[in-house]
């Protein structure tokens, strides 16, 4: 089902979370909300499912408005951080329990428990309690009971921060397998841009109540509307310089480095910029030569990732496949792929 | 516990035991002669019983003159101390939910008050609570002291519950609520099973106290219809002119022997009230 916020606003006393958001979930999407701690994104998060009360604006579900409708009657499933897994029942009574709330026949519970509990592959835990659960059946036993009341929109809020990485990289796939096979619209609430850019279709990236840019995630990465979503996104995370733009060149501060600029994003006239260069884009091909030392090689196995010092002081980072000829202090001439360096002015949006 | 009571390889444990042992002995002598006396008798000046005998018992059966039945007292007993505990687990469980929980107007207020209650020493209200009963016409009544005992037990069993349902996860109820159920449900269904150590535990505190409660009843239902124990107890020693000490004792025993049961049977409960939380 398709979910709107319009004008939607949330302070909590004085304090204003969010102003004035205006976001669409596509029915069928799964949609990620992902930013900082503090950004409001769980706060938009609690306000859909009704937890939080809305200060402003409203909150459509399909064509229904569900502003003043309370929590219990929006037919949601939410899955929390913690799980909040009811530790007195079994995992069984713990899925019954909205059906049970809804006063369905106790047959026709447990014949859907059963086909829930296959959808996530636990029906061999159904006798257990939480306490004798791994983090991992923990949080398919959370995204069972989400999912009985076939609500009309599945909230996931940080669902894998409790999970070690391993299990992580399961349950990733395994939530994005059950958005797609169950077709439930979704919304994702994260702060690591991995989870975001591999389990979602889109990505609303949000800073300080706002939100800065909705898009895919491959169009996100690759054409980031600001330097916040640039520095968000990417890991390793991008690099930044700073310079002043002249005669269609960027000039390093406290260096002599001139960095000529494409085409497209050169900056109308002369200014303070900032240059992002990704790390896959800084290497020994390129048409931008760039001279420094290296500072800091971190091994990752398949390949190494170098931190590279300017003359001027600012750092490069760059990721390559695995070379033994170079070392901490070795001076190098690498150069940056022209087209592929972003342009952001001082406002910190993209040029 | 069990576990914990296997020797330790770092010390002896006996001498322990032993001084442990030496330090009870009295208590345990003093116990020991409390029931011995109640079925023996002893020849003036000797501590030694000589002869057995079940006539300290006697009031089981014979009714003393100018006294209500044993019976009655201990129906009265257990009426009072069960009807104040289900006074005191009923309220305490609901009040120390929306203390907990609820964005309940002047909530701090309200908390410092009932602590300031539970810090009051009661005794200085007894005349006052005296006249009340008098006024409302519940002097002389059960249901008065019950009430009134009830009333001096909530402020305690308010701030265990609050306590206790303060360790409850948010995310608990928050899940409850977008699962479709409403407030009370949650509440008894969710919430109330993970505070369940603690409502044994006040419920266990409350009884025994209503059990052995004295100066309540004792001034605002002496009657006889309404006796408990303890005021029987006391109007047995109180009587100069049939004082018989062994009866006494044996009333006494009578009058311990459902705490020491229930003790026995609940006494983990009773530990938890200091253990404290939830086991998740």
């Amino acid at each position: 089902m398709r979910i709107l916020l319009d004008h939607f606003s949330k302070s909590f006393g004085a304090v204003k979370v969010i102003e004035d958001m205006n976001l669409e979930i596509r029915d069928g999407e799964m949609l990620a909300l992902l930013g900082p701690s503090g950004c409001g994104k769980s706060t938009t998060l609690f306000s859909i499912c009704g937890i939080h009360r809305v200060s402003g604006g409203r909150i459509l579900f399909g064509d229904n408005d569900v502003t003043n409708v309370p929590s219990q009657l929006r037919n949601v499933g939410v899955v929390f951080q913690s799980y909040a897994l009811y530790p007195h029942m079994t995992v069984r009574q713990n899925i019954a329990f909205p059906l049970q709330v809804k006063g369905l026949a106790a047959a026709d519970i447990k014949q859907q428990v059963s086909a829930i509990a296959a959808l996530v592959h636990i029906e061999e835990l159904l006798e257990r309690r939480p306490a004798q659960l791994s983090g991992g059946q923990q949080q398919r036993v959370a995204l069972a009971r989400a999912l009985i009341r076939k609500p009309d929109v599945l909230l996931l809020d940080e669902p894998l921060a409790n999970l070690d990485a391993k299990l992580r990289l399961e349950m990733r796939s395994e939530i994005r397998r059950l958005q797609l096979e169950t077709g439930i619209t979704a919304i994702l609430v994260t702060h690591d841009q991995v989870e975001a850019m591999s389990m979602c279709d889109r990505i609303a990236i949000m800073n300080a109540g706002e939100i800065i840019q909705i898009a895919t995630p491959s169009e996100m990465y690759h054409d980031p509307r600001t330097e916040f979503v640039a520095g968000f996104l990417g890991n390793p995370p991008i690099a930044f310089l700073k310079g002043t733009a002249q005669d269609g060149a960027v000039l390093l501060d406290k260096s002599d480095i001139r960095i000529p600029l494409p085409g497209r994003g050169r900056p109308a006239g002369a200014g303070r910029v900032t240059l992002g260069i990704r790390p896959e884009d800084f290497g020994p091909q390129g048409d931008v030569q760039i001279p420094g030392t290296i500072v800091f090689v971190e091994t990752q196995g398949r390949e190494n990732l170098y931190d590279v010092r300017l003359a001027d002081g600012g750092m490069l980072r760059s990721i390559q496949p695995v070379r033994g000829d170079l070392k901490v202090g070795d001076a190098v001439t690498w150069a940056a792929a022209g087209d592929k360096i972003m342009v952001f002015g001082e406002d910190g949006s993209r040029l | 516990m069990a576990a914990s009571s296997a020797p330790s390889a770092n010390f002896r444990t006996w001498p322990i035991v032993l001084l442990l042992t030496l330090l009870s002995l009295p208590l345990v002598v003093m116990y020991i002669y409390l029931f011995v006396d109640t079925v023996t008798d002893s020849s003036t000046g000797s501590l030694i019983p000589d002869t057995f005998t079940l006539s300290h018992w006697d009031f089981l059966w014979h009714t003393k003159v100018g006294k209500p039945s044993v019976w009655v007292v201990l129906v009265n007993t257990l009426l009072f101390a069960t009807s104040t505990t289900t006074v005191v687990l009923l309220i305490s469980s609901m009040v120390g939910y929306a203390l907990s929980r609820l964005n309940v107007p002047g909530r701090s207020v309200l908390l410092a008050g009932v602590m300031v209650m539970h810090a009051f020493p009661s005794v200085t209200l007894l005349i006052a609570i005296f006249v009340v009963l008098q006024m409302v016409g519940l002097y002389n009544t059960l249901i008065g002291v019950i009430l009134v005992k009830a009333a001096l037990d909530l402020p305690l069993g308010i701030w265990l519950m609050k306590g206790f349902y303060d360790t409850v996860p948010w995310e608990i109820e928050m899940a409850g609520i977008t699962d479709g159920a409403s407030r009370f449900t949650v509440w008894r269904r969710l919430v109330l099973p993970q505070v369940f150590p603690a409502l044994a535990a006040l419920g266990l505190f409350a009884f025994l106290s209503g059990w052995s409660e004295f100066i309540l009843p004792r001034v605002l239902a002496p009657g006889n219809n309404v006796q408990v124990f303890s005021v029987y107890l006391a109007s047995l020693i109180a009587d100069d002119n049939n004082f018989d000490l062994s009866m006494f004792k044996a009333v006494g025993v009578f009058y311990a022997i459902p705490v020491i049961v229930l003790f026995v049977l609940f006494q983990r409960h009773l530990m938890n009230i200091y253990g404290g939380g939830t086991k998740g």
